[in-house]
């Protein structure tokens, strides 16, 4: 028995089917993170469990008590929302401190707490200010202690970092993730942003069209997708139209280049057109030694990333393979027109469930 | 050259403003004046125990249409914004009936319902003064409703809701400690229109009877020459004393949300 259970969730609105059959068991302590597009349900989800939305059918239990249809005050849950929904007319620590005053506990207890708490979240000093005296880190990570203040069984965070620029938003999601350990809090987060998810959970579930497309640690998500969505949507990645040439022995074909998987295709037959991801930092720029996969075509783009440089070479008469290689000063680059060789192990080729939408796609996760 | 120009006609504009606003008011406090000797008109109209007691009468009878009024509208307010935004329009609509339905009509349909067995208002004091404030709560339902919409629209509702409810918070403690405080200025705004209206008020308060502000006014203007003036300018005074207690009060700025810049 898990800590925090949904089971068989399903939630419509009308005629649109926001969750469907939404099935999740969290460990107590764990950090687990709901990733999707926009529109996928992973915020209804996380709503349902906050009470903000009722389930039609399906169960959700918190240390096995049954909390499906309680309402939101009565659920011992701590949320924090994307627009901080600080309590303007309050300062820092009366914000910290108003679920503990609705809760009746002592003044005492309150002021000790509450000066934990700012004390966790670098504050102390800013106790009297009022939230428009703060910028938008500060006023989320009040809006982090004042959820935690209330000490809740479980921890929801609703993008809690979207409205942040790019440096506070890797600063405070490490804080985030080391008051999570510290205090070990069961916690649910929601997130659009891969690299978010990726960095923060123990685990990341997967979300398209209100189900759920696979759920894993990271690594998992990121090295074995289990459906083309999870691969497109997470990380950069290659999609490649490929045809079965023999599948118990892994052989494909690209553009009439061929190649091999890992392992036998299950369930597909010789002359079958299958997905074949290829994520662009597992291809070198190079030959490989003997019983690599190797492609050729000429280079039509190189792109300078920072630390990376992608590569873009055209295969045959129209899909196009991206492969990263790390920025090196002294590496000599292909100029665009050259044709090249490039080779990537059999492990890397993952062949998915589906074909390919568009042969060759290459398609990047959005944030 | 154009710009001087523009700023030529701004300014000329500005005084055709002034001169439309301030005029009549200088020419009543002259007129007002012309009795002997000079301010005759004010110490006898303060002097005045009617001027008074019908005063405070009005006042009170606006505290009580105030609080009925913001008991009504905010919470209902709060819950059609919250929970059922596709009626606004349909709200916005009833609340506007009072410009279409004159207040003879209310009158007349507050004493023909409320005059007679099984609820006889009309028979005493308080029960026609509870008439006259029902009837101030319908006249000032487009200026409340809008002042605390318009309030409502300028703080995140939902989120803030949503937050107190996750720390444990029922509807009552919402309202109280963070929607109500965070709609002061809309709820002075508010207010303050539902004061003027009561204090200018006469039909509603002549047909009921009630020794109010409006009928008195009414009253003295039929029998004198300068006290209407001095009563009128001493009326305008009060409601200016009133819009500047609610600029004090809404001077507080904690209620702006700002997102400062990150850091």
């Amino acid at each position: 028995m898990g800590f925090l259970e949904l089971s068989h969730v399903k939630k419509r609105f009308g005629a649109f089917v926001a969750v469907e059959d939404f099935e999740l068991i969290t460990e107590r302590g764990e950090f687990v993170s709901l990733l999707g597009p926009s529109g996928c349900g992973k915020t209804t989800t996380l709503r349902m469990i906050a009470g903000f939305e009722y389930p039609d059918s399906g169960s959700i239990k918190v240390d096995g008590k049954e909390i499906t249809n309680l309402p939101p005050n009565k659920r011992n849950v701590g949320m924090v929302f994307q627009a901080y929904a600080l309590f303007p007319n309050m300062t820092v620590a009366s914000n910290v401190g108003f679920g503990m005053r609705v809760k009746k506990q002592s003044k005492d207890a309150i002021t000790k707490r509450v000066g934990e708490l700012l004390e966790m979240i670098h504050m102390p000093e800013k106790a009297d200010r009022y939230p428009y005296q703060l910028s938008g880190g500060q006023q989320q990570r009040v809006a982090l202690a004042r959820a935690l203040a209330v000490e809740p069984q479980v921890l929801l965070l609703d993008e809690p970092l979207s409205a942040l620029d790019a440096k506070i938003r890797v600063a405070l999601r490490n804080e985030i993730r080391a008051i999570q350990r510290q205090l070990g809090i069961t916690t649910v987060y929601v997130t659009h942003d891969q690299e978010e998810a990726l960095s923060l959970s123990d685990r990341v579930v997967v979300m398209s069209d209100g189900r759920i497309e696979q759920i894993g640690s990271p690594s998992e998500i990121y090295n074995f997708p289990a459906t083309s969505f999870v691969a497109s949507f997470v990380g950069t990645l290659n999609l490649l139209a490929a045809r079965v040439v023999d599948p118990s022995a892994g052989r494909l074909a690209v553009e009439g280049q061929e190649i091999r998987a890992a392992k036998p295709i299950s369930g597909a037959r010789s002359g079958e057109i299958v997905s074949v991801a290829l994520r662009p930092e597992s291809i070198s720029l190079e030959e490989g030694p003997e019983g690599t996969n190797r492609l050729r075509g000429p280079v039509v783009d190189v792109s300078f990333l920072g630390s990376i440089v992608r590569l873009r070479i055209r295969l045959g008469d129209g899909p196009t393979v991206s492969l990263d290689t790390f920025n090196d000063p002294n590496l000599t680059l292909p100029p665009i027109g050259e044709a090249v060789t490039v080779s990537f192990p059999p492990e890397a080729s993952l062949v998915l469930d589906q074909p390919a939408a568009a042969p060759g796609a290459d398609v990047a996760a959005g944030d | 050259m154009k710009r001087r120009r523009g700023s030529i006609a701004w300014w000329l504009v500005f005084l055709l403003g002034v001169l439309y606003f301030f005029l009549p008011l200088v020419a009543t406090l002259d007129f007002s004046l012309k009795a002997k000797p000079p301010f005759a008109a004010y110490t006898s109209s303060l002097q005045d125990p009617k001027f008074l007691g019908s005063l405070l009468y009005s006042l009170v009878i606006a505290g009580v249409t105030i609080t009925a009024s913001l008991a009504l509208i905010v919470p209902t307010a709060y819950w059609v914004q919250l929970r059922v935004p596709r009626a606004r329009s349909l709200v916005e609509f009833v609340t506007l009936l009072p410009f279409v339905i004159p207040a003879v009509v209310l009158v007349f349909g507050l004493i023909r319902v409320y005059s007679r067995p099984p609820l006889p208002f009309t028979h005493t004091d308080i029960g026609s003064s509870a008439l006259l404030v029902a009837g101030y709560i319908v006249l000032s339902l487009p200026y409340m409703y809008r002042a605390v919409d318009t309030g409502l629209r300028s703080i995140d509702i939902r989120s803030l809701t949503e937050a107190a409810q996750s720390m444990g918070a029922g509807w009552l403690t919402i309202l109280w400690r963070v929607i109500l405080p965070n709609l002061r200025v809309a709820l002075l705004s508010g207010a303050f229109l539902t004061l003027a209206i009561v204090l200018g008020e006469f039909t509603i308060a002549n047909f009921l009877a009630r020794p109010a502000f409006g009928p008195y006014l009414n009253l003295l203007s039929q029998s004198k020459a300068y006290e209407p003036a001095a009563v009128s300018l001493i009326s305008f005074g009060l409601t200016w004393l009133a819009m500047i207690a609610i600029a004090f009060l809404g001077r507080d700025t904690r209620t702006r949300i700002e997102i400062g810049g990150a850091h």
